[in-house]
C-alpha cells in the first residue's frame, strides 16, 4: 500500500511527519492523518474518538488497550499506526452486532466480572480472541506445566477451557484488573466457552 | 432514625452501566468528546530536592504544535496553602518528579516530545528519604494530622508491667512496604475555561472536592466550576484527596482559553504525583494469661510524610476494638521525608495496621499452644475495651465460626511443616479483619416527583466502581417506597447537591441515609401541603444528611475472618494461594451480587499485598525505581485461585436507616495476614516483612 509522506522540519532539523492511512475499524473504513509517532491506541482514542480501548500504562504492561489486530488479540499502545495501514481493528464496541452484545459481554455482566469496567473491554477482546487460540490447539505454558505439579502433555489439539480454570488464569493473564474480578470472569469465561 | 424496609435492597441486580461497560462506551474523564481539544504533557523534577537555578523553553516553544509552555516563571499564584498542591509557585523542589512545568500542544505526540526537550538546570540540595534510621536520627515525631477514631497515643492500664507478668508473650516487629494504588484509569482530568468560568472532566472520588479545591487554588466562586466525573476507573483512595495533576491541567487550560485541555497522567507519574501508602514498622507486643486471655496490647507504628504536607496512616487504629485486655497501648511516629505525600488508600490503617495485630496473634496462638479461631473468641469483648462503649452490633465470632465451618477449619492440625503434596507445602491460616462503619458530612440530596410517580434522585456522588449507581438507587427506591423503575438517579456533575467523598467505606451510609431523609421530607411535604396527591407541576425537596442519634451511644464497626490456604513448593519457594474464603458481618448488604464483588476484590489486593507488591526506593535518587505495571507486580489472573466471600446475617437499627456498615474496604483487612499465618503453617517460617517472597522462605546457608 502506498504511503503518502507530508514532512515537514522543525528548527533543529526534526523531521515531524505526518502520514495518511487507512483502517477498517469495527467494520466502518477511516482515512486519517497520523503522526509517525502516533500510536495504534492514540490512534484510535485521540483520532478517531474511539475509546473503547483504554490506555492504563501505555507500555504493553496492563492490557487494558486490546484490539483484535486483523484478527489477533494485540496491545495496541505497542503497535505505531503507521506500521498497520489499511490493518482491520475490532474493539469491545465492535463485538456487539446489530446492537446486539456478544454472548462474552454477556457473560461478564451476568457474572458481574468487572467493577470499575476501565480494564473491561480489553479483557472481553481478550477473552473472546483467547476461545479462538484455544480451539486452534495454540498451547500455553499451563498446557506444558499445569500448576498442580503434574506433567501436562503437549498437545497439538484444541484446549478445552470450559473445564480447565488454570488454562483461562494463564492465557488471560496479560490483561490486569486492579479491581480484581479475576474468580468472577473465570465462571464467565467458561460459560461461554462451553456454548 | 427509621428503618427502611427492604424490597429493592438485597437484590442481586447486576449493574446498570454494565453494557456501557462491556463495550467500552462508558465515558472516563479523558474520553469526553470535546472540540478541538490540546494536550498537556507534564515536566518533573530530576532532583530529590533543591532549587531551579535556570530553565530553558526555547527548543521547546519552537516545536511546531506547541501552544505554550508553563513554568514557574509563568504560572498564575495559586490562593491555596496545601504545600503538596503549590506547584510552579517558586523553584523549589521538594521531591523527584515533582512537577515543574509543562507543554500544551496540539498533540499528545507533540506534547510529550517538547515536554522531553524543556531544560532545567538545578543547584541540587543533599536529601533525606531514609525512614529505617528515622529514629535513632532523631527524625521522629506524633502526627498531628489524624484520620483517628481514638487519640494518636492511647493508653489503658499499665501494659508494661502487665507484660512482664504474662505467662504467654508475644514481641515481634513487621514491616509493610511503600504501596501505590495503580488503578487501571490513570488520574486524569480535560479542563477548559471560557469567559463563563472553568468545566472540568476529572477521574475522582470527590467532585465537590474538586470544584472547592480549584476554586480557592484560583480564587474562583465554585459556582464558576462545574465538575463531571460519570465514571471512574477505579481509585481506592488516591482520586480521594486532590493532587497536583489537577492544579497543573488548570493552569495549563489558562494559557489557552477556549481550548479544552486532556491531562493524562503516565504510569511512571502515577507513582510519585497521586499519593500512596506509607511503609510502616509496627511494633506488636501481646501478653496472655495461659488459657489465652489478652492481658496487655500494645502496638507502635513508624511511618513516613512528606516535608510538603503531613498524612499520617492511623496503622494502629483498629486494636483498641478488637480484644478485650485490661492493659492497652498505642502509639504512632511519623518522619518527614524529601518525598512525596502519601494519601489513603484502601482500609488507611486497618490493612496494614491489622497485618501486624493478626500475625502477633496468630504468633501467641503458636506460643500458646492455641487454635487462632479459638484465641480470637476467647478474646471477643463484652464492650468496646477502650471506651466501653456497647457495640451497635458485632458478629466477629459468627464470622469465625462460619468461616471455619465453610473452610474446613475443624479436621486442621496445627504443626508447622506437616503437610506435603506432590512436593508442596501445604498450610492454612486465619485473620479477622474489621473497619469502622463511618459517616462522612457535606451530602445533599434534591428529590423531584411528577404525578405519573417518577422520582428523580440528584446528588453529586459518584461511582468508582463500586457499583454506587446500582445500590444507591436500589436504597433510594425503598426509601421512597416505589419500585426500582419509578426512581432515575443522577450523580457525577456538581450541577447536583454536594455529596460527601466516596471513601471510608462510607459512601452508602452518608449518601444513603441523606435519601432517606429526603424521601421522609418528601412524604412531609405531599401530605402537609398537597394532601398526599403530587401536584400537576410536580414537587422537589432538598435536603441535607440528618444527624445519627446514636452516634455517641454506640460503637460501630464491621468484621470480618479471613481464611487463606497457601502451598509453598519445597524446593523452589513458589508461593501459591489456591483458596481465600472469607466471611464477613456489615450490616444489610444492599447489593448481594456487587457487594461479593467489592469483597473478593479487597480480598485478591491483600493477596497482592501479601506476595507482590512493593514500591522500591532507590535512596540515592530518591524515586521509586519500579515504576511501572512490569516491575511493580499487581495481582495477574494467574496469581488467582478460588475466592470466596460470604456474609452473615446482621441486623443493626442504629448505624443509619439501611442498617448498612460499608464493605468497600473490610475484603482487605487481615486479608495478608491470614496468608503469612498460612505460609508458616506451611513452611514453618515466620514472615514478619511484606510482601512474601520466596527469598525469605528458602534455607539461608
Amino acid at each position: 500500500m502506498p504511503i503518502t509522506w507530508s514532512a515537514t522540519h522543525d528548527r533543529q532539523g526534526l523531521d515531524i511527519m505526518d502520514t495518511e492511512i487507512t483502517l477498517r475499524v469495527d467494520g466502518a473504513d477511516h482515512r486519517l492523518t497520523v503522526d509517525t509517532r502516533t500510536t495504534l491506541l492514540d490512534a484510535l482514542r485521540e483520532r478517531l474518538g474511539n475509546t473503547s480501548p483504554k490506555k492504563g500504562c501505555d507500555h504493553g504492561q496492563c492490557g487494558a488497550c486490546t484490539v483484535l489486530l486483523d484478527g489477533r488479540r494485540a496491545n495496541s499502545c505497542l503497535a505505531l499506526a503507521v506500521a498497520h495501514d489499511g490493518a482491520e481493528i475490532v474493539t469491545a464496541a465492535g463485538l456487539a452486532t446489530d446492537g446486539e452484545l456478544h454472548p462474552m459481554q454477556r457473560s461478564f455482566i451476568e457474572h458481574d466480572a468487572f467493577q470499575c469496567g476501565y480494564c473491561t473491554p480489553g479483557q472481553i477482546v481478550s477473552a473472546v480472541a483467547m476461545l479462538e487460540e484455544a480451539a486452534t490447539g495454540w498451547p500455553s505454558t499451563v498446557t506444558f506445566s499445569p500448576p498442580d505439579g503434574t506433567a501436562g502433555e503437549p498437545d497439538t489439539g484444541p484446549v478445552d477451557l470450559a473445564t480447565n480454570p488454570d488454562e483461562i488464569r494463564e492465557r488471560m493473564s496479560g490483561n490486569l484488573c486492579r479491581c480484581a474480578a479475576y474468580a468472577n470472569m473465570i465462571p464467565a469465561i467458561q460459560e461461554v466457552a462451553r456454548s | 432514625m427509621s428503618a427502611v424496609a427492604p424490597r429493592a435492597m438485597g437484590q442481586p441486580l447486576s449493574r446498570f452501566e454494565g453494557e456501557d461497560k462491556v463495550r467500552g462506551l462508558a465515558t472516563y474523564a479523558f474520553e469526553h468528546p470535546v472540540p478541538h481539544p490540546a494536550y498537556l504533557s507534564a515536566v518533573r523534577s530530576t532532583v530529590a530536592t533543591g532549587e531551579i537555578i535556570g530553565i530553558d523553553c526555547s527548543q521547546a516553544s519552537a516545536q511546531p504544535g506547541v501552544l505554550a509552555v508553563l513554568t514557574h516563571l509563568n504560572a498564575p499564584r495559586l490562593g491555596i496553602d496545601d504545600g503538596e498542591l503549590r506547584i510552579l509557585q517558586s523553584g523549589d523542589v521538594a521531591f523527584r518528579g515533582q512537577f515543574v512545568g509543562g507543554v500544551i500542544a496540539e498533540s499528545s505526540e507533540i506534547a510529550r516530545h517538547a515536554a522531553a526537550l524543556v531544560r532545567v538546570d538545578y543547584r541540587e540540595r543533599p536529601h533525606d528519604v531514609d525512614l529505617e534510621s528515622s529514629r535513632e536520627r532523631g527524625q521522629l515525631r506524633v502526627p498531628q494530622q489524624t484520620m483517628a477514631l481514638f487519640p494518636m497515643d492511647t493508653d489503658k492500664g499499665d501494659v508494661d508491667s502487665a507484660l512482664a507478668a504474662a505467662a504467654v508473650q508475644v514481641d515481634s516487629t513487621y514491616r509493610t512496604p511503600w504501596y501505590n494504588h495503580n488503578p487501571l484509569e490513570p488520574h486524569t482530568t480535560i479542563a477548559c475555561w471560557t469567559s463563563a468560568g472553568l468545566t472540568l472532566h476529572v477521574s475522582t472520588q470527590h467532585p465537590q472536592g474538586v470544584q472547592t479545591t480549584v476554586a480557592t487554588a484560583f480564587r474562583l466562586e465554585p459556582d464558576q466550576i462545574r465538575v463531571f466525573s460519570p465514571h471512574v476507573g477505579g481509585a481506592f483512595g488516591s482520586k480521594g484527596p486532590r493532587h497536583s495533576d489537577l492544579i497543573l491541567a488548570v493552569m495549563a487550560a489558562q494559557l489557552v482559553p477556549d481550548r479544552p485541555v486532556r491531562f493524562a497522567l503516565t504510569r511512571h507519574q502515577m507513582f510519585s504525583q497521586t499519593g500512596y501508602r506509607s511503609p510502616t514498622m509496627q511494633r506488636v507486643r501481646l501478653g496472655a494469661d495461659a488459657d489465652g486471655r489478652l492481658t496487655a496490647v500494645a502496638h507502635e507504628s513508624i511511618e513516613q510524610t512528606s516535608r510538603l504536607k503531613e498524612f499520617a496512616e492511623h496503622a494502629t487504629r483498629a486494636t483498641p476494638t478488637m480484644y478485650a485486655t485490661p492493659h492497652l497501648q498505642v502509639r504512632q511516629q511519623l518522619a518527614a521525608l524529601d518525598l512525596p505525600t502519601p494519601a489513603i488508600m484502601r482500609a488507611p490503617g486497618e490493612c496494614v495496621g491489622m497485618f501486624a495485630l493478626e500475625s502477633a496473634m496468630d504468633e501467641l496462638a503458636v506460643a500458646g499452644g492455641l487454635d487462632p479461631v479459638e484465641l480470637r473468641i476467647r478474646n471477643e469483648p463484652d464492650t468496646h475495651p477502650l471506651d466501653g462503649l456497647p457495640f451497635s452490633s458485632r458478629s466477629l465470632p459468627a464470622c469465625l465460626r462460619e468461616g471455619a465451618r465453610r473452610f474446613g477449619w475443624e479436621s486442621r492440625d496445627p504443626t508447622p511443616r506437616a503437610r506435603r503434596h506432590d512436593g508442596w507445602l501445604v498450610g492454612t491460616g486465619v485473620a479477622a479483619a474489621t473497619y469502622p462503619t463511618l459517616r462522612l458530612p457535606g451530602s445533599k440530596v434534591t428529590i423531584r416527583v411528577t404525578p405519573d410517580g417518577r422520582h428523580t434522585v440528584l446528588m453529586a456522588a459518584v461511582d468508582i466502581g463500586t457499583g454506587t449507581r446500582t445500590a444507591l438507587t436500589q436504597v433510594a427506591a425503598d426509601a421512597l417506597r416505589v419500585d426500582l423503575a419509578q426512581v432515575e438517579l443522577r450523580l457525577g456533575d456538581t450541577a447536583y447537591p454536594p455529596a460527601a467523598p466516596e471513601g471510608g467505606s462510607a459512601g452508602i451510609t452518608s449518601w444513603g441515609a441523606t435519601i432517606c431523609a429526603g424521601a421522609d421530607e418528601l412524604r412531609r411535604r405531599l401530605a402537609a401541603d398537597h394532601g398526599g396527591t403530587v401536584p400537576a407541576e410536580g414537587l422537589e425537596v432538598t435536603v441535607d444528611m440528618p444527624e445519627n442519634p446514636h452516634l455517641k451511644q454506640y460503637a460501630m464497626h464491621a468484621f470480618g475472618a479471613q481464611f487463606a490456604e497457601v502451598r509453598v513448593h519445597d524446593e523452589t519457594g513458589e508461593i501459591r494461594v489456591p483458596r481465600q474464603l472469607g466471611v464477613y458481618a456489615v450490616g444489610r448488604v444492599v447489593n448481594p451480587k456487587t457487594a461479593h464483588s467489592q469483597l473478593i476484590g479487597g480480598m485478591t489486593m491483600g493477596l497482592s499485598m501479601a506476595l507482590h507488591e512493593a514500591s522500591i526506593l532507590d535512596p540515592r535518587y530518591g524515586h521509586v525505581v519500579n515504576h511501572d505495571l512490569a516491575t511493580y507486580h499487581v495481582s495477574s489472573n494467574a496469581d488467582v485461585g478460588t475466592v470466596d466471600a460470604y456474609w452473615v446475617e446482621e441486623d443493626d437499627p442504629y448505624v443509619n436507616p439501611m442498617g448498612t456498615k460499608g464493605l468497600g474496604e473490610i475484603g482487605i483487612v487481615g486479608a495478608a495476614a491470614a496468608i503469612a499465618n498460612a505460609v508458616h503453617h506451611a513452611t514453618g517460617v515466620r514472615i514478619r516483612e511484606l510482601p512474601i517472597t520466596l527469598d525469605k522462605l528458602l534455607p539461608h546457608e
